[in-house]
């Protein structure tokens, strides 16, 4: 994907310019809001990763006047404000993602993909009503999850659980998202408390299979695919 | 008024020039010119009055004696006329008089002199004169008109201004000297007021200077009048006292981050310090370095805990007012969210709340803060009977949710201590965890203005987080 980084701090720039590359993507970078912002209007590109605090234009001025231009590209903003009201603020400037730093970059690339796959899908167009990720199926509707045409019964926060992963399916996903994504909660989970949660779920899913479908990422997170890369 | 005088001592002129540059200073001298500009423009028009009306008297004095004069001329012919001259020339306060031939000559008269070209030209005039007899040089001033009798005869009546300007003199002696007096009182006025302004100005200077010098503790000196400088150094004082306790609360965060960070930072150095020493294969190296990625994130997290604590306690929380939610439906969520995961250590985990418990602030943050609690519980709930109980209840215009396990729970004289930062008792230290979590818990109860409490629950911990419930 393309990736446009607006950030000033040139050392931070530089590693995530080399990190993102290396992860595959294509990356611009700009280090002041201006030019990033003539960059992010002019430029098709899949994700903005926008510092908040920003030399010339800030990068919530500068989110909220690429939206007025109708401008839909999805904006992670990084900042070193990590409340939740700062969260709040950069969200209704028309942020789509929040990361307070410090991060690990495995959170933001993650995070990034997660976005990108959104702005990938036709525009406009709602959520399927069903999810398929090889032999297993969900349905959104009917609240119904199978594998391999067996019947799963899953309590209803393991299905939403479920749920989330399968429609970022082949993507990482972070602790944090889960707990954001599947509890509307955001902090950080101190604990490996979503790891019991995820692996409750693999029990269901992939217990009497050959093959797992759910698979944990190392120092990320978690993905379900189909096959190990 | 000094500038031209060799400058005394350095620092008087530096006093002078201090106090020209004051406000009340240069506010006193502006209102004293205005003062000097109108009432010389009100005394000028008096005294330039007064003269008008005298000189209108003087001329019309003239004008009677001259037709008196010339209607005794008419009646009597030249002889009568000298008499009546002689006569009045003698009187005491006399006009001036002089009866000339027509070439010029004097006949009579006490006037001895007048300028060439006078008696020539009939008419009015001012100017200087000489008196009959007297061999006085002093000058002499007055108005005089010549007259042309029948005949050619000239007649020159006038009178001596003297009065008139003397009238004059006074009136402008008067003025100087009163305008002198006030512009020298403005003068000393404006620099006493200046000066006790200045005086407290200077204190004020002084102070705010060793305050700035790092004096932290200084305050300004309140004189008790409630004037306006009373009034500024009150908010300044008020507003020293607020960047006191920041500071204060920087200063500790900071101690507290900068001391306690080094045991994560040590053990993230050891461990790649090892991996350098010891790791012998490309396997043995990537699994250390995945170890030193993990211990990093975890330093990134107790980072942005201890940021999270340190802006609740500065009580930089803009949007404070929050939201308002049920404490129930936050900790139903929280209880469900651990659920599993006491289930895999072993212990049941009980959740009971009563109904409509609305909370105002911030539900992260106390769903974080209790997340942290139910943590806890379970980190260090095991040994006695495996069961955590969540309960959320109202106490009166409290609301309280409290976590209870039945572990070895913490001794009495250890209860203040574990909601300081980074304070792991003993027996936790053998469990992951950077000792963060009851301080967060007890930075929001704080900020949503409730208290933590730490109890015992017969072997096991209590810990009661109460919040001040929301009207509805």
């Amino acid at each position: 994907m393309r990736l446009l980084i607006i950030e000033d701090d040139r050392e931070a720039a530089a590693y995530l310019t080399k990190a993102f590359r290396e992860a595959g993507h294509t990356v611009d970078h700009a280090d002041d809001g201006l030019d990033g912002y003539a960059l992010a209007r002019e430029g098709a590109y899949d994700v903005l990763i926008v510092d908040r605090m920003l030399p010339k234009l800030d990068g919530l001025s500068l989110v909220r006047s690429l939206r007025e231009q109708a401008i839909a590209t999805p904006v992670l903003i990084l900042s070193a404000l990590g409340q939740v009201d700062d969260r709040v603020k950069g969200l209704r400037a028309g942020g789509d993602d929040y990361l307070p730093k410090p991060y690990a970059f495995s959170e933001l690339l993650a995070r990034t993909e997660v976005l990108a796959r959104r702005q990938a899908g036709p525009a406009g167009t709602a959520e399927p009503t069903a999810y398929r990720v090889g032999e297993l199926e969900l349905d959104r509707l009917s609240h119904r999850v199978s594998r391999a045409g067996r019947e799963i019964p899953l309590q209803p926060r393991e299905f939403r659980l479920l749920e989330y992963l399968m429609r970022h399916a082949g993507q990482v996903v972070t602790r944090t998202m889960l707990l954001e994504n599947v509890w509307d909660y955001h902090f950080d989970p101190q604990t490996n408390v979503i790891d019991v949660h995820v692996s409750r779920l693999r029990g269901k899913i992939d217990r009497g299979f050959e093959r797992p479908m759910i698979h944990t990422v190392r120092g990320a997170g978690y993905v379900v695919r189909t096959e190990e890369p | 008024m000094t500038a031209r005088t060799e400058p005394p001592r350095e620092s008087l002129r530096a006093r002078l020039q201090k106090i020209f540059r004051t406000t009340a200073f240069k506010l006193s001298l502006a209102y004293l010119v205005l003062f000097a500009l109108l009432a010389s423009v009100g005394l000028g028009y008096v005294a330039w009055n007064a003269r008008r009306v005298l000189d209108d008297q003087i001329v019309s004095t003239i004008e009677a004696e001259i037709n008196g004069l010339s209607e005794q001329y008419t009646a009597g012919g030249l002889r009568r006329l000298i008499a009546v001259v002689e006569r009045r020339a003698k009187e005491p306060g006399a006009s001036l008089y002089l009866v000339t031939t027509p070439a010029g000559e004097h006949i009579v008269g006490n006037v001895s002199r007048v300028p060439v070209g006078v008696l020539s030209s009939p008419g009015q005039y001012e100017g200087p004169y000489g008196r009959g007899a007297e061999s006085d040089h002093a000058e002499h001033r007055a108005i005089m008109r010549v007259y042309t009798l029948a005949g050619g005869f000239r007649l020159l009546v006038g009178r001596d201004t003297e009065e008139r300007d003397r009238l004059r003199d006074a009136i402008g002696n008067t003025f100087g000297s009163s305008l002198a007096l006030v512009l020298v009182l403005g003068v000393v006025g404006g620099w006493f007021v200046a000066s006790r302004v200045l005086k407290r100005v200077d204190d004020m200077t002084e102070t705010t200077r060793t305050i700035m010098a790092g004096d932290l503790d200084g305050r300004l000196k309140v004189s008790g009048s409630g004037d306006e400088l009373d009034r500024l150094a009150q908010n300044l004082n008020l507003m020293l006292e607020r960047i006191g306790e920041l500071m204060r609360g920087m200063r500790e965060v900071s101690d507290n981050i900068a001391h306690d960070l080094k045991t994560p930072l040590t053990r993230l150095r050891n461990r790649a310090d090892e991996a350098l020493r010891t790791a012998r294969t490309p396997d043995d190296l990537r699994a250390a370095i995945e170890g030193i990625v993990e211990d990093g994130d975890g330093l990134i997290r107790v980072f942005n805990a201890l940021l999270t604590i340190a802006r609740l306690e500065a009580g930089s929380t803009p949007e404070q007012a929050g939201t308002t939610f049920d404490a129930g439906e936050v900790a139903g969520e929280m209880a469900e969210l651990y659920e599993a995961l006491a289930e895999e250590r072993g212990l049941h985990l009980r959740f009971t709340a009563e109904p409509n418990l609305p909370l105002r602030g911030n539900r992260e943050l106390v769903g974080q803060a209790l997340a942290n609690l139910i943590d806890n519980a379970i980190k260090y709930g095991e040994g006695g009977a495996p069961e955590i109980t969540v309960a959320a209840r109202r106490e009166g215009d409290h609301v309280t949710l409290r976590v209870a396990d039945h572990g070895p729970g913490v001794p009495e004289a250890e209860r203040a201590r574990v909601l300081d930062r980074f304070v792991r008792l003993d027996a936790a230290r053998t469990r992951p965890g950077f000792g963060l979590g009851l301080s967060l818990v007890a930075a929001v109860a704080r900020m949503h203005g409730g208290h933590l409490s730490l109890g015992d629950n017969a072997t096991g911990l209590i810990v009661t987080l109460t919040l001040p419930a929301a009207e509805v």
